[in-house]
């Protein structure tokens, strides 16, 4: 591991970013926007806002993340430039580092914009602090990130790996309990929630926001986050080979 | 090291390959039963798109999942940790990032090699690419691009080169600047691999390897191929070199 290459490569990703400011700013601007619809879309009944509105502000960040890891990866192991850094003297797990570093980065920036938005001006109320809301939502971030990356080893091109978003993650938002609680799922469906990771990212958020603090199963779920995370980023190690046919 | 089957010359191998077969798609698309390349010399792997080039080059550095067989390179097998840095390696795309400018391209991977800043001037320079403030690499001409890519490689100053096809693309002169900078390089004691499908780029190397349907023709000098096939033009030396074989195969 060094840190100077994992510090390289984050600068790198952000370079990039500078230099396509339409996508940062879709990326900071987009969330926010939605939790407004939202919030007006419920404008007869606010207390839905305040059940789901936190659940959105701190799942934003994974989709996203999710979208911008899995595209840029894929571009990175398209072009070339990923079999170029491989025949470097670098470790793979610099530049998942590096990645997570800059993803982290700008998801830390997208979540204090859109905790600013919802609970300074849509006044947006949870138990538990904005500042436990906007930390969970950057877990989560490299949650997405991670996954992410995982799945761009699975796209040979970047409409595939668009397609990923509603294949991995839609499932994911409809049996995590944001919109129906798990309980009045068909059994199997609950078994399958069990098994995915959004799950526990909106399990979290919901014990901040509805009981102020993560508690014992609170504290399950992130250490299942931190689990998955490894997890996905360990797989997704061991698709940057090295060696290719 | 050892010497190769095919080397009549006293100097050594840098790269030595032996009973290597790449197999892709159910097929052998690479077998070189024995190779070395000379330590310090500019060789040309020359041959028809399609014939092995990139794959053999590939194996060469390490990334090429093969079949059988051993290459190593300066005396370790290739891809080994060991040797990332001091192969240098230019694939055939530019493996630059389009979204970054010149400067940050070579900027990003000086660091990654951990390279000197001052290297990334040098390097532009070397290549003469033009690395206006500001324009991403995207919006450069294919050559240039090219360029970029093979400025990359120059930063850790490796000792072992393999360049996929290096001069495709660019016009005459910048051609010629560019095997010049070859030469300039094996003199420094780099040993330098480099493709192209043109026969025409022959006379700048000081061996050639002849590359076709996946295995190796031919290992000589320039002289040495007019020698042995009496063709003064190279580009005839080859042909006469590939009807020769295809007569005893028949």
């Amino acid at each position: 591991m060094s840190p100077r290459i994992a510090l390289a490569v984050a600068g790198r990703v952000l370079t990039q970013l500078r230099h396509d400011p339409r996508t940062v700013a879709l990326l900071v601007v987009v969330p926010s926007v939605l939790v407004v619809l939202l919030r007006y879309v419920f404008d007869g009944r606010p207390e839905a806002f305040q059940l789901i509105g936190p659940g959105l502000v701190g799942l934003f960040p994974l989709i996203s993340m999710f979208l911008v890891s899995s595209i840029t990866v894929l571009r990175e192991r398209t072009s070339g430039t990923l079999e170029r850094l491989l025949t470097m003297p670098l470790h793979k797990l610099d530049i998942l580092a590096g990645y997570g570093l800059a993803f982290a980065l700008l998801a830390t920036v997208q979540a204090a914009v859109v905790s600013v938005v919802a609970f300074g001006l849509l006044g947006l109320d949870t138990a538990g602090s904005p500042a436990a809301v906007g930390a969970l939502a950057i877990g989560n971030a490299l949650l997405g990130m991670a996954l992410g990356l995982l799945v761009s080893a699975f796209a040979a091109t970047e409409f595939q790996a668009v397609q990923f978003m509603p294949a991995f993650v839609l499932p994911q938002l409809l049996l995590c309990g944001l919109i129906v609680s798990r309980a009045e799922m068909a059994g199997a469906l609950r078994v399958a929630a069990d098994a995915l990771p959004m799950t526990y990212a909106y399990d979290s958020l919901h014990r901040v926001a509805a009981d102020g603090a993560l508690g014992a199963r609170g504290t399950l779920d992130v250490v299942v986050l931190a689990g998955a995370i490894v997890l996905a980023l360990s797989l997704g190690a061991v698709t940057l080979r090295r060696r290719t046919a | 090291m050892r010497k190769s089957l095919y080397d009549d010359f006293m100097t050594d191998d840098a790269i030595t390959i032996e009973g290597l077969v790449v197999r892709r798609g159910g097929r052998d698309t690479v077998r070189v039963p024995a190779l070395g390349i000379a330590a310090g010399r500019v060789t040309g792997l020359m041959g028809p798109s399609g014939c092995g080039k990139t794959t053999l080059m590939r194996a060469l550095v390490g990334v090429q999942r093969i079949a059988a067989g051993r290459v190593e390179v300066l005396g370790r097998p290739a891809g080994s940790a060991a040797l990332r840095a001091q192969v240098g390696y230019m694939t055939q795309a530019p493996s630059v990032y389009g979204d970054l400018t010149v400067r940050e391209n070579l900027r990003f991977y000086a660091k990654v090699i951990g390279a000197s800043p001052d290297r990334v001037d040098e390097v532009i320079d070397a290549v003469r690419v033009p690395a206006r403030a500001g324009q991403l690499v995207r919006s450069l001409s294919g050559g240039e691009r090219a360029r970029v890519s093979l400025a990359a490689v120059l930063l850790g100053e490796p000792d072992v080169l393999i360049l996929d096809e290096p001069t495709v693309g660019l016009d005459p002169l910048l051609r010629v600047e560019l095997w010049r900078l070859f030469a300039r390089l094996a003199e420094r004691g780099a040993t330098l691999l480099v493709s192209s499908h043109s026969l025409e780029e022959a006379r700048h190397c000081d061996r050639l390897l002849l590359m076709r349907d996946g295995e190796i023709l031919l290992s000589d000098t320039p002289r040495g191929l007019s020698a042995r096939t009496g063709q003064d033009n190279l580009e005839d030396a080859f042909v006469s070199v590939v009807t020769e074989r295809e007569e005893v195969l028949a």
